[in-house]
């Protein structure tokens, strides 16, 4: 076969743009407006690569989606990609590929040599053998020969992003019937229209016509959607998944290069959600292989490919074309092709009859029939060479007369047509057999979608196919369905002869369609020859549920910038600067960065450690604790909803006081603890375990809005409105003492379990006295901005006493040393209050609480329960590990495990927690340790191994428990007068991109204002009480000097302009009348980032899946919606957004949006 | 039965395989069976094979409503595992995977089960400490684990990502070595065609419409076939347990939802293990056909849906990109749902019921087709004497009013 | 990714919400409960192929629980209302075997 670079006349390639390229070694030259395959059929390579299980020479054998043939390793390194399809890489400059499957080429594979073991390897051989002695001895093996490409080994260079799309209707395909339906549809100017199409340009099937009227027809469409406001044409695009509620993924390629040279700045492909009203499927048809003996040679292919290489490509692909077919398609074809001078010569029919007028049109083109033939042997090593045909009996079911052989270099064959339905079937339609045209056509709907064009069946032309599904008379063995697993006709037959005559029996059993392009053209053909092994019909053999995605997808862009950093969304301290500034070793906890240790040079992680609790120990610690969850609940019912949360009896709790609280969930677990304050009659304040206050918050919720609807209460997470530090020591009165403020913290003005609120330096307080230390602890609250203020301050007055940042490593010691519970780490998923030591509280409790009825259930009773306990090992040098177990005594497996341990540098020995069957009744009690097959004794103690009596709790100043290292005493620094706020973002310039741009805005002040038990009464009393109408959801409201955002039910964010937040607090309380509703500053507890530029709104769709579009989000209207994976408030003003959140993520949104708005 | 070998390939290689025997029987649905099971896939099959091996009880009906199989048998991710934390759960699934084990010589069935190993990653200190106790638990019951530090990780997983970038960076594991998959489709043939060789009528495209109980006792079945007598009635139809035993006034506390798995386009051997991470919420493994086989967490709501959610699959394959960066620029090829049935403590209900001849099997949840040797088996067993095997005591369906559930989220301090 | 009609809020896509399972469970007077009931009252489910009355959660939207009436088949939202609304009769679409 004679090949040049030249091209037919009306190619759509730019001949004018040589770009070059290497494909195995060698360098090859094609054009722009080339993909892979035509460039490598241009240059005559025939052998792309090889198939899957026999190493069968595989070449370009269609244009499209279809081929699963030209598959190979594009690029290499971290650009390296396994099974690209040469048919649908555009060709760039400095393409690399190489073939695929293939030792050492796909020209000459020594694998290849598989094909003489054929005969052994027919389909399922292998659940037939490789039984003895074991599977494990062959797999190694059988692994290493299957497989396709080679996986990258190292993260991809290039990254991608995710977009949220709504539209009313969306166009699927953008042939003839695809931009007439889209353009149909855009006649509503109201309507937003998208047109997606696959391809490198728009046209579908008209690319490959080289018609003139057929190309002056595009270009006239394609200007009109050009002028269309609302319609939005989106080019290689593919629709992947079609989901419930007519939801669309779709994969959209944006740069052509993908080597080094891609473009660094542009994402490589970007993932689309496209939340559609109707859909239009334009998706045309595809064309079927017909089943022959030796049908899979290079140099065999689709006629449709063919006539697209010809016309689209420009390439001559043969001297002396052969079209072997059972349609009227393949005619028209071969008559066009003939008109534009290639050279046809013979049309083998299995139809005994054809149209008289093709015939006469073919004769004229000086093409010679073959009507009732079939292709029964084809010849060429590299390539064809000759073809053997013979005539079919009358049936079509058997072959009589003698063989002719006919010279051909190219063979065009066509099965037929099959309506391209994937996502038809994917969206839940039916789909029903078509006998006529022998393919599956769309039946009944189940969403709101149509199909138009091929896709739906309406051909341009009448097919008159004749069902063709293999060539009767000779051997099935060498006429193949699947080309790239090697399934033949004879693989089927022999499943349907094993009874496996479900479909998808027969799909699993001989992998027919399971190969990369998902049975594209194996499918129907397989079900024609089940149909006839097993003497049913199609309709009664029915076909495989089409899964996603419709085509092979990259996985990055499913996952898209959300990875490392932005996996998850993370908090971060309002101290952070100070904590990164210190060292600390961050961690991750329940999504908070928070500092685990403070090494010091030269420092161990344990030597650390042991200096942090020696320092709270002996003088005094400060640790940032303001993940601790706070809770707010108000309202008349207030105590009586939470006699109700909690295991304890807090009706006597008095205003001022706390008390430490248990609460369970309905199955009688412990799920959380922490301090209750009663701030008044109808106030408290709930702490919760760190990282816990929003699942807590949520439970409540549900109590309330769906059980307990009567209660008047209110509850609101202020976790983050606060920032809370733990100063805690020997010494923190006194470091406390040097703050100016109006709370007096010494000891009998300011005793255990108490709490005050009031100032310290000029700033609003709230200080509780409990301990989680063992050590005298102040947990002190001040506004979130604040936080890092407070924390130089506490630092700088704490110098002379030695003050020590500690840890949460450190703390897990100092509360292990005490006994302490930490719900999570001693408690499991079983833990009841009773394994506690709370049985007696329960008993005193009146009234029912949530899970008490559980408790009572048999398993509650259960003396062999898991209960806390302190393990004590008796060799006091060894140590242990948490997840170590206690062995039973009978040595019959495992009676509790150790669930908290740790060197204490107190006490100078190892201190273990744990929860162990029966240990309260047990204590003294001698048990086995047991860990990576050491077992050593230890004693079941009481937990608290420290100061059991608590007189450290009364301690005033300094009482050493070991000789601590006093240095000499600093002076005092100066200290600040007022607290200062900070913001979050502090030091951040945001981003300017040239169109897209982030600031914070700091000339808002927030006030959240909620009516007590959002009932509709009061939400009517409080707008009466305004006499002003409250805004529901969407709107910004402006009154006067306030704008008033809805955020929930009887919740608003009041928005004013900076500085005048103090005044409008105290009109707003007055207004409002304290009794109806609550009002609190909330500036500091949030950020507010101002987004603007031309594509603001493109970046906003890759965090919401909310509708930005104008007239949905225009200008005042504002969304409480899920952003990156948080809650944030969206307001558009003008063609800006404002996005509200809370404070605590705002280094998480600023690399969020850094990330996903690279390409603008 | 012909037995499969090299030989018996090669033999039937000379006459053009044109003799192979039917893997197994399509008879005609006969009136009367000892017992009936319904539900098609590895556990109803692996049940009537145990019910004629085991018990001799070979008058057993197995109906199916679509194709053999068809379940989430041929949907799952095909791992066998036994690293469960309490002592009921690992004695059932070692014992399971012992089945296994032998599973392909006992069936004549090659099943393909590669016991590559199943590491668990910890991401965080929390988690490595609850793994110690998981990994702990299961040896002090005398099965595999170790425990792995981030080193021996790195090593054995040198494609996994060990950046310090990674969100939740890998601080340890454990492994179970003798874990590993197999084959899903063959384990139902393979059971198939023993169970029919023994003289088991599996009946395929056979829907149940009704059960006919009186007096508290099964006394047959109604079909699409037809009326089926029988005074013992076994039922294994993962995904709508609750729709069948309704049928029979058998109320479950069981929740159907979908879960999805995906393959990627096959490539040549890169991952050696199944790599499964609580945090970064996926597992991950690679077929003997070089598909890289990707799971994750089930759809939070009820459903009959046998498709996964966008919303899911995105946040798998996030997952899996973060864990194993380098599967950025494959490409995903099929995706497809399942619908799990879960129970209250997310652990399997094998018991007798309310209604006598009643048997259940259900609340596999996603862990059904490691199961399936030792659900058979317990299942058949349970039928055959009316009394539960000692296996699956703990199982049973009254655990719940005695509160006596077995959690295997609870061990991890998960409480729900 | 369903779309779920907000009662306050509109429609909004599946992430912003939490699905809460069945509605309308009556919880039992803990006093009288025998252990069988209390039993059914936390693990018993309905679980329906079909029309499932159940209850949402707008977590990333107001914060409000409503209740919904969804085909679990088709996923199909046939109603949508609030905690206190009594519980709508619909036919069932789904044709429950179906």
């Amino acid at each position: 076969m004679k090949r040049g670079p030249q091209r037919l006349p009306h190619a759509r390639v730019d001949t004018g743009q040589p770009l070059t390229f290497r494909f195995e070694g060698e360098t090859y030259r094609g054009y722009s407006g080339d993909t892979l395959a035509s460039a490598l059929l241009a240059n005559g390579v025939s052998i792309v690569g090889r198939s899957f299980k026999l190493h069968r020479p595989r070449g370009v054998f269609a244009a499209g989606r279809e081929d699963a043939n030209a598959l190979v390793q594009l690029e290499h390194g971290a650009w390296s990609e396994p099974n690209a399809r040469a048919t649908l890489t555009p060709l760039y400059e400095g393409l690399v590929a190489k073939g695929q499957n293939a030792w050492p080429s796909p020209a000459w594979d020594l694998l290849a040599a598989l094909g003489l073991l054929k005969k052994v390897l027919p389909a399922g051989f292998y659940y037939k053998t490789f039984i003895w002695p074991n599977w494990k001895y062959w797999e190694g093996l059988v692994r290493r020969l299957a497989g396709l490409g080679e996986a990258p080994t190292a993260a991809d260079p290039q990254y991608y992003l995710k977009q949220t799309l709504h539209a009313e209707v969306v166009v699927v395909g953008a042939g003839r019937s695809g931009l007439e339906a889209a353009l149909a549809a855009a006649q509503d100017p109201d309507c937003r229209v998208l047109l997606l199409d696959e391809q490198e340009e728009p046209g579908g099937s008209l690319l490959a016509s080289p018609d003139p009227a057929d190309r002056a027809w595009l270009a006239s469409r394609l200007e009109r959607i050009a002028r269309c406001p609302n319609l939005t044409l989106m080019p290689r695009t593919s629709v992947n998944a079609y989901h419930d509620h007519n939801l669309l993924a779709a994969l959209q390629r944006i740069g052509t290069a993908l080597g080094p040279q891609a473009d660094p700045v542009a994402p490589r492909e970007i993932s689309w959600r496209i939340f559609a009203g109707r859909v239009v499927l334009a998706t045309g048809a595809l064309e079927r292989p017909l089943v022959f003996p030796h049908n899979d040679r290079p140099g065999i292919m689709l006629a449709g490919a063919v006539r697209e290489y010809s016309h689209r490509y420009g390439l001559t692909l043969g001297e002396r074309i052969v079209f072997f077919c059972n349609n009227d398609s393949a005619w028209h074809t071969a008559l066009e092709l003939a008109e534009h001078g290639l050279r046809v010569a013979v049309i083998v029919d299995v139809r005994p009859r054809v149209a008289p007028e093709l015939l006469r049109r073919a004769t004229v083109a000086g093409i010679v029939d073959r009507l009732g033939y079939s292709v029964v042997h084809t010849r060429g090593r590299r390539g064809l060479r000759q073809l053997v045909i013979r005539r079919l009996t009358e049936g079509g079911d058997g072959l009589q007369g003698p063989r002719e052989t006919l010279d051909c270099d190219l063979l065009a064959m066509s099965g037929g047509w099959s309506p391209t339905l994937h996502l038809y079937s994917q969206s839940g339609g039916q789909l029903k057999w078509r006998e006529e045209d022998s393919c599956f056509v769309p039946g009944t709907a189940s969403q709101a979608v149509t199909a138009v064009g091929r896709a739906n069946g309406d051909f341009p032309q009448p097919l008159h196919t004749q069902a063709y599904w293999l060539t009767s008379g000779v051997s099935a063995d060498c006429q193949w369905v699947d080309f790239q697993y090697d399934v033949t006709a004879a693989d089927i037959q022999l499943a349907a002869r094993e009874n496996y005559v479900s479909v998808e029996h027969v799909k699993r059993y001989t992998t027919n369609g399971m190969a990369i392009d998902q049975g594209k053209t194996s499918n129907v053909n397989g079900l024609g020859i089940l149909a006839l092994a097993t003497g049913r019909s199609i309709p009664e053999v029915g076909t495989t549920r089409f899964r996603p995605p419709w085509h092979p997808a990259t996985i990055g862009a499913w996952a898209g910038i959300e990875l490392g950093t932005l996996y998850q969304p993370f908090q971060r301290l309002p101290a952070h600067v100070c904590q990164v500034a210190l060292g600390a070793q961050m961690a991750d906890m329940g999504g908070w960065q928070r500092p685990e240790y403070y090494p010091r040079a030269g420092e161990s992680e344990a030597q650390a450690i042991a200096r942090e609790v020696l320092a709270v120990r002996n003088a005094v610690g400060l640790l940032d604790y303001s993940p601790l969850g706070k809770l707010e609940v108000h309202g008349p019912d207030a105590r009586e909803f939470l006699n109700r949360v909690y295991v304890n009896n807090l009706t006597n709790l008095k205003p001022g006081a706390a008390r430490y609280g248990l609460m369970l969930n309905e199955r009688g677990i412990v799920v959380d603890d922490g301090v209750v304050v009663c701030l008044a009659e109808d106030h408290f304040l709930l702490h919760t375990t760190s990282g816990g206050a929003s699942a807590v918050h949520r439970a409540l919720e549900e109590w309330l809005q769906c059980e307990w609807l009567a209660l008047r209460v209110l509850v609101t997470d202020v976790t983050t409105q606060w920032a809370t530090l733990m100063l805690s020591g020997p010494r923190a009165r006194a470091v406390l003492a040097q703050l100016p403020g109006d709370i007096d913290p010494s000891r009998d003005a300011f005793a255990h379990m108490q709490f005050r609120s009031g100032s310290l330096c000029g700033v609003p307080v709230r200080i509780l006295r409990a301990s989680f230390t063992g050590e005298v602890s102040f947990e002190i609250s001040v506004p979130a901005a604040c936080g890092q203020s407070l924390w130089e301050a506490l630092m700088t007055a704490g110098a002379p006493q030695d003050i020590t940042p500690f840890g949460i490593e450190a703390l897990m010691v100092l509360r292990t040393e005490k006994g302490y519970l930490h719900v999570g780490s001693d408690t499991d998923g079983n833990t009841m209050p009773q394994d506690l030591g709370w049985s007696h509280a329960i008993g005193k409790k009146p009234g029912d609480f949530i899970g008490r009825r559980s408790l009572t259930l048999e398993v509650g009773q259960d003396p062999q329960r898991l209960q806390f306990t302190g393990i004590a090992l008796l060799d006091e040098t060894s140590t242990t590990v948490s997840g170590a177990h206690v062995l039973a005594g009978d040595g019959g497996g495992s009676a509790g495990y150790v669930t908290s341990v740790c060197f204490s540098p107190t006490l100078g020995r190892t201190v273990a927690l744990g929860i162990v069957a029966g240990a309260r009744a047990r204590l003294g009690e001698t048990v086995a340790v047991y860990y990576e097959g050491k077992t050593q004794p230890a004693r079941l103690v009481t937990p608290c191994q420290l100061d059991p009596e608590g007189a450290r709790l009364q301690a005033d100043g300094a009482v050493p428990v070991t000789g601590a290292s006093r240095t000499a005493t600093p002076q005092l620094g100066a200290l600040p007068p007022v607290l200062t706020a900070r913001s979050p973002v502090a030091g951040d310039s945001g981003i300017a991109r040239s169109a897209f741009r982030l600031r914070e805005e700091a000339g808002l002040e927030l006030i959240r204002l909620q009516v007590f038990h959002r009932s509709e009464g009061q939400v009517q009393a409080l707008a009466t009480h305004l006499n002003t109408a409250l805004p529901g959801p969407g709107i910004a409201h402006r009154q006067g000097s306030r704008r008033w955002l809805w955020c929930a039910p009887g919740d608003w964010l009041v928005a004013v302009s900076a500085g005048a937040g103090a005044t409008e607090l105290a009109a707003l309380r007055a207004d409002t009348g304290e009794l109806l509703a609550l009002a609190t500053e909330v500036t500091d507890s949030r950020v507010t980032l101002r987004l603007g530029g031309a594509r603001v709104r493109d970046v906003l769709a890759r965090g919401t899946t909310l509708d930005l579009h104008p007239r949905q989000f225009g200008n005042q209207q504002c969304a409480v919606t899920r952003f990156a994976g948080v809650p944030v408030l969206l307001l558009a003003e003008a063609d800006e957004v404002l996005l509200i959140a809370c404070r605590s993520l705002a280094a998480y949104l600023l690399e969020w949006f850094g990330a996903a708005s690279r390409d603008c | 039965m012909e037995r499969y070998s090299a030989f018996s390939l090669l033999k039937h290689a000379l006459g053009g395989h044109r003799h192979w025997q039917q893997a197994w029987r399509s008879p005609e649905l006969k009136p009367q069976y000892d017992v009936v099971i319904i539900g098609g896939g590895g556990h109803g099959l692996a049940t009537a094979y145990y019910l004629a091996k085991v018990h001799g009880i070979s008058n057993v009906a197995v109906l199916e409503k679509g194709w053999l199989g068809g379940g989430n048998t041929g949907r799952n991710t095909a791992v066998s595992r036994s690293n469960y934390f309490y002592p009921e759960s690992t004695r059932f699934y070692e014992h399971s995977l012992k089945r296994y084990e032998t599973l392909g010589r006992e069936l004549n069935f090659n099943i393909m089960l590669s016991q590559i190993g199943i590491i668990n990653l910890a991401c965080s200190r929390h988690e490595l400490e609850i793994f110690r106790r998981w990994a702990t638990a299961i040896q002090v019951q005398g099965v595999d684990s170790e425990v792995l530090s981030r080193e021996q990780i790195a090593a054995m997983v040198p494609l996994l990502n060990m950046s310090a970038g990674a969100r939740y960076p890998v601080h340890g594991g454990f492994i179970q070595r003798r874990g590993g998959i197999s084959r899903h489709d063959a384990v139902a043939w393979g059971y198939a065609r023993a169970a029919s060789n023994l003289g088991v009528d599996i009946i395929q495209n056979c829907e149940v419409t009704g059960i006919e109980v009186s007096d508290g006792r099964v006394r047959g079945v109604k079909t699409s076939l037809g009326t089926v007598r029988t005074d013992k009635l076994g039922m294994a139809v993962a995904g709508h347990s609750t729709v069948v035993a309704a049928l029979a006034g058998v109320k479950l506390p069981i929740v159907s939802q979908t879960l999805q798995a995906m393959v990627s386009e096959p490539v040549k051997p890169c991952l050696d293990h199944v790599v499964m991470s609580p945090m970064v919420h996926c597992y991950i493994s690679q077929s003997d056909r070089g598909e890289i086989v990707i799971g994750g967490g089930a759809d939070t709501h009820p459903s009959y849906g046998q498709r996964g959610s966008l919303q899911s699959t995105e946040a798998v394959l996030n997952a899996a990109v973060e864990l194993y960066p380098m599967l950025s620029r494959m490409k995903l090829m099929r995706q497809w749902g399942g619908i799990v049935d879960i129970a209250p403590d997310a652990s399997p209900i094998v018991s007798k019921t309310p209604v006598t001849g009643f048997y259940i099997s259900t609340g596999w949840g996603t862990g059904g087709y490691k199961a399936i040797p030792a659900g058979g088996e317990t299942l058949a067993h349970t039928i055959a004497h009316d009394a539960p095997h000692p296996l699956v005591e703990p199982f049973s369906l009254d655990r719940f009013a005695r509160g006596r559930l077995i959690d295997e989220g609870a061990a991890a301090g998960v409480a729900h | 990714m369903m779309r779920i009609e907000c009662p306050w809020c509109g429609s909004r896509s599946e992430d912003e919400f939490v699905c809460g399972g069945q509605s309308h469970i009556a919880r039992p007077d803990p006093s009288v409960a025998s252990d069988d009931e209390w039993a059914a009252y936390l693990y018993q489910r309905d679980n329906p192929k079909g029309l499932h009355h159940e209850r949402w959660l707008h977590r990333f939207g107001c914060g409000q629980w409503f209740n919904v009436v969804r085909d679990t088949v088709s996923h199909e939202l046939l109603a949508v209302y609030p905690m206190t609304a009594p519980k709508p009769e619909l036919p069932d679409t789904s044709g429950g075997e179906a």
